[in-house]
């Protein structure tokens, strides 16, 4: 029921566009109470609606895991336990452009660029070093990365295995969402198919190895980074995932098999009542596409779960202290919609990886959230709001329209092959700066409520001086240290599994154990599948 | 008069490319002709395109913090190609950085946070153009 605008005034939207009328009531739920009851089911029921456990956060708390990685890996592993020893739950690694690519820090393409946005990793050693004296069978782990991620999981399991820990006691996620690098995030390497294969070498290896960890994250936080709408990040995401669990079930995997295990990643951003929709209608939208598509019989193969990170493209250079107000009612919208874990933007993300004072009241912005506000007593407060449940519907069947759009061009791959839905993220990203240099959409400090400040000085990180040379050195000197008999019948190996199209996963193991480097396992790949190239985007 | 030319890219590994692909579709609505090179742009590609396409502009973009090292880089392939168009430099920029890619030669630094229009009206400057639409 949406009033129409007055003479002259814009229709009072959403930010992804739904009309919004001036109230709501039991008038607006489609088929009365009782439809809405089936569309909810209970907590912990399907169709998941109001959230994926019973208990919701009265059994357990979200997991408070900030984003942390720069420098070398020692740096790192001292910011993890700064981190833990503020409380934070879990660890989350950022990596830099040269490991998210494939290239040792020593490669030309790495210079300058070695530890920059993230923690250079070379071999099983450093990832060994990042995670001295944290115990991996107790600490659930987050890896941002994609194109490489067979890879960095490999050193990972090998870093493990050095502590004694078995696969079998790992959790955490592997980000391994190949599609919305090609979408959004932009650091892939290799072409869809090829890089399709790898992502899927690594969730089936898991499905068999590491029962505790999530091996995909299928992500629409970095499309809607890039500009997308609200409605935009729930269809990409979805086509997104159906492509995943088409090549995995085309292998002859049970989706059961599988399913359970995979993870979503959404961005929560300053709209609140709509990103709770999108959140709860996600939960929906999946159980209908695990059912009806794929023949869902373990009602976990049906469960969303996901994390949220707040939204960087909402924060705003000027008047920083404001970005904290903003990443408050985005982790609030995160939890009202029933996120498994949270990251909080750092105030000064805008244009810095977050300093320690920053990055402390990220994790406080979630502490007082759980255990202040009350908002945690209850499974999904919100349901049952005329408002919330109409913003829902429209959700679903919204993002339910994109889906087929996609499928139209032939699914989330073919479609990403030919540059299109890149192209509307750009187009939606174009038409969000133009209202905001018209004034249209009001930003405060931005183009409302102005002030003359003069701009905070930014301390922009730069890597401690050598942190390159020394990183080279040292994967210099471990290289020459190997038992090159066994290093150079590992990459033997990797190459015949590559070609022969046997599952990477094993061969990667064997190779990073006998210390072969995240470039030298990338340029098999490189010379196997080639690398990509993004179609103009006009 | 012809269009102002501009070749627009992002030179090393990062691929934050939301800015540079606005400000291009906003150049273009502006009247302006731009040639886009994408991600992964190495300066000697940049140098090559802005020869090749007679460019009366360069913008580059990084959002990795690694602005100065790459802009060098640039400036120095672009003189190498025997361009002489005027550099912009856009991205996570703090005000002491930008001094020093000005001094560098850079001739328009854009820091996150500058408004779209104020970003075209630069860069159409750098060109001579008048950005009358605006």
């Amino acid at each position: 029921m949406t009033a129409p605008p007055g003479d002259g005034e814009p229709p009072v939207t959403t930010d992804s566009g739904i009309p919004v009328a001036p109230v709501y009531t039991a008038a607006d739920l489609a088929g009365g109470l009782e439809a809405l009851q089936e569309r909810l089911g209970q907590p912990g029921q399907p169709p998941f609606t109001r959230g994926p456990y019973a208990s919701m956060y009265r059994g357990q708390l979200w997991t408070m895991r900030q984003f942390a990685g720069f420098g070398s890996p020692e740096e790192t592993n001292a910011r993890f336990r700064f981190l833990l020893g503020q409380g934070q739950t879990a660890l989350s690694v950022a990596f830099d452009l040269p490991t998210q690519l494939g290239y040792d820090s020593g490669h030309d393409m790495a210079r300058g660029e070695v530890g920059r946005v993230g923690v250079a990793i070379d071999t099983a050693d450093d990832m060994a070093d990042l995670f001295a004296g944290l115990p991996l069978d107790k600490l659930s782990v987050n890896f941002t990365i994609n194109a490489t991620a067979p890879i960095i999981l490999a050193t990972f399991l090998v870093a493990a295995e050095r502590q004694g820990v078995r696969p079998d006691a790992l959790t955490g996620t592997l980000q391994n969402d190949i599609l919305k690098e090609f979408l959004a995030r932009k650091a892939y390497v290799f072409p869809p198919a090829p890089s399709m294969r790898l992502t899927a070498d690594v969730v089936e290896y898991a499905s068999g190895t590491l029962p505790r960890f999530n091996p995909i994250s299928v992500t629409g936080y970095h499309a809607r980074e890039a500009g997308c709408s609200a409605v935009q990040e729930l269809g990409l995401t979805m086509a997104s995932a159906i492509a995943y669990c088409q090549v995995l079930t085309a292998r002859g995997l049970a989706f059961d098999r599988f399913a359970p295990r995979l993870s979503f990643h959404f961005a929560t951003t300053l709209d609140l009542f709509e990103e709770v929709a999108k959140l709860r209608a996600a939960r929906r939208l999946w159980h209908s596409i695990a059912t009806e598509r794929f023949g869902a019989s373990d009602p976990a193969s049906a469960r969303l779960r996901f994390f949220s990170g707040n939204s960087g493209t909402t924060m705003t250079s000027q008047q920083p202290l404001n970005n904290l107000i903003r990443s408050t009612v985005q982790c609030l919208g995160a939890v009202l919609g029933g996120a498994q874990s949270i990251h909080v933007m750092g105030y000064d993300e805008a244009f810095e990886i977050p300093s320690e004072e920053a990055v402390t009241l990220s994790l406080r912005t979630q502490q007082i959230i759980a255990l202040e506000t009350g908002v945690t007593r209850t499974a999904d407060p919100l349901a049952g709001s005329f408002f919330v449940e109409h913003l829902t519907d429209e959700m679903e069947a919204r993002a339910r329209e994109v889906l087929a759009e996609v499928e139209d061009l032939g699914g989330a791959v073919a479609a990403i092959e030919r540059g299109v839905p890149q192209r509307w993220i750009t187009e939606e990203a174009y038409r969000t700066e133009q209202r905001l240099a018209s004034g249209e959409l009001p930003k405060v400090g931005v183009n409302v409520h102005v002030t003359s400040e003069e701009t905070r000085e930014m301390e922009l990180f730069q890597p401690g001086p050598g942190v390159e040379e020394r990183q080279v050195d040292r994967t210099r000197r471990r290289c020459a240290a190997r038992d090159a008999s066994a290093w150079s019948q590992a990459m033997r190996r990797l190459e015949q599994d590559t070609a022969g199209g046997a599952n990477v996963m094993p061969a990667l193991v064997a190779a990073a154990r006998a210390g072969a480097t995240v470039g030298e396992m990338s340029e098999v790949f490189r010379r196997a599948f080639g690398e990509f190239r993004e179609p103009s985007p006009w | 008069m012809r269009a102002p030319r501009l070749v627009l890219a992002k030179p090393g590994l990062d691929g934050h490319d939301r800015g540079i692909k606005v400000i291009a579709m906003a150049l273009r609505d502006a009247g302006s002709e731009v040639i886009y090179l994408g991600l992964r742009a190495s300066p000697a590609q940049i140098a090559a395109a802005a020869a090749a396409e007679d460019a009366d502009a360069v913008g580059i973009s990084v959002l990795s913090g690694a602005h100065l090292p790459l802009a060098g880089q640039v400036l120095q392939a672009l003189r190498a190609a025997g361009v002489s168009a005027p550099l912009a430099v856009g991205g996570t920029i703090p005000p002491g950085d930008a001094d020093a890619l000005r001094r560098l030669g850079v001739a328009e630094v854009f820091p996150v946070g500058t408004p779209l229009p104020d970003a075209v009206r630069g860069m159409l400057a750098l060109t001579g153009a008048e950005a009358a639409a605006l």
